[in-house]
């Protein structure tokens, strides 16, 4: 698969994922945030599905860097700056899509800095990075695609105990505890739907 | 107008940050730029990163923009939009980490009164104390 196909793959791929359980998120969100999680994801992400054909002709690292923009002016929430900057520093530390393990690791770990400096957040605190640390992880340990969806999905579940520290949950203090995190969930659809474009490829 | 700092008062809700805008007014009249901004890009609750840059461009002053916020998303997008709108700018914007309405008011206060920017900051979020 070319590289513009795959961009333009990842799109679609990630867009009917979010769209797919749009609503998912917005229940998770209603428990412990202010209810717009999915509504949010489904609005960034349609915008950007929208510029699918540009960001298809751009190299990888410029489509992310365009993608992350975007949705940080369109998402809404919070989540806007936290994916967007993630995306944008995925794309600054790379201008080719990554071809090996150990590229995909850099990758994915510049976007985690981004999103621990945006959000001023590490792990433990019930959020995305909550899953994405650990999707990290299973990759640098030489996890296959089913494991690393596997990791993805155990790591969403694991965010059910946490008491939330960060964010609209961070008010709830216990009355967290025993919900999923909604952006450790709308992590671990972006880690599927990229593990998607890998079996394709 | 430009010889004081100006607030940007950034709320999910368009109605709130109004609301807040025009309570500020009517306490502290018309001496410093106030602006407001809410709800994200289509209306609907939420916040709008272009929408929080051109608040604070709108009341851009030399001596500085204190911003307040309500919830989360409101101050990463407040954040967000610090950081695009330029190192220098950047240097020049604060958000006050104090409750949007009262810390607004509080901030007003003391920058009607001619106060620099850490000073209105401090004020504005001395109010929790």
């Amino acid at each position: 698969m070319t590289s513009d196909v795959l961009n333009a793959r990842l799109i679609d791929l990630i867009g009917d994922r979010i769209e797919a359980h749009a609503d998912e998120l917005t229940e998770l969100d209603q428990a412990i945030g202010d209810g717009d999680h999915g509504d949010n994801m489904r609005r960034g992400f349609r915008a950007v599905s929208a510029e699918r054909d540009a960001l298809a002709n751009m190299t990888f690292g410029e489509a992310l860097k365009k993608a992350g923009m975007t949705l940080v002016m369109k998402v809404g929430g919070a989540s806007g700056p936290l994916y967007g900057s993630a995306f944008m520093a995925m794309g600054k530390s790379t201008e080719a899509m990554p071809e090996s393990r150990a590229q995909a690791a850099q990758l994915l770990e510049a976007g985690i800095e981004a999103v621990k400096a945006r959000g001023k957040s590490d792990v433990g605190a019930k959020t995305m990075l909550d899953v994405l640390v650990p999707v990290l992880k299973s990759i640098e340990a030489g996890a296959d695609i089913a494991d690393v969806r596997k990791a993805a999905d155990e790591a969403v579940e694991a965010t059910k105990p946490m008491l939330a520290t960060k964010g609209r949950a961070a008010f709830l203090g216990e009355r967290s505890v025993g919900h999923i995190d909604p952006g450790a969930r709308s992590s671990a659809l972006i880690v599927h739907a990229v593990c998607d474009a890998l079996e394709e490829k | 107008m430009t010889d004081k700092v100006s607030i940007v008062i950034v709320s999910h809700s368009p109605e709130v940050a109004k609301g807040a805008a025009d309570m500020v007014r009517q306490m502290v009249g018309d001496d410093i730029a106030i602006a407001s901004c809410g709800g994200n890009s289509e209306g609907g609750l939420g916040t709008d990163v272009a929408a929080i840059m051109k608040s604070i461009e709108a009341v851009w002053s030399p001596r500085g923009v204190a911003v307040l916020v309500d919830l989360g998303g409101a101050e990463t997008n407040s954040e967000m939009a610090i950081e695009l709108l330029g190192p220098e700018k950047a240097k020049q914007i604060v958000i006050c980490n104090a409750p949007v309405v009262e810390g607004a008011v509080m901030a007003a206060t003391e920058a009607a009164g001619g106060s620099d920017l850490e000073t209105v900051r401090q004020t504005a979020e001395d109010f929790k104390a």
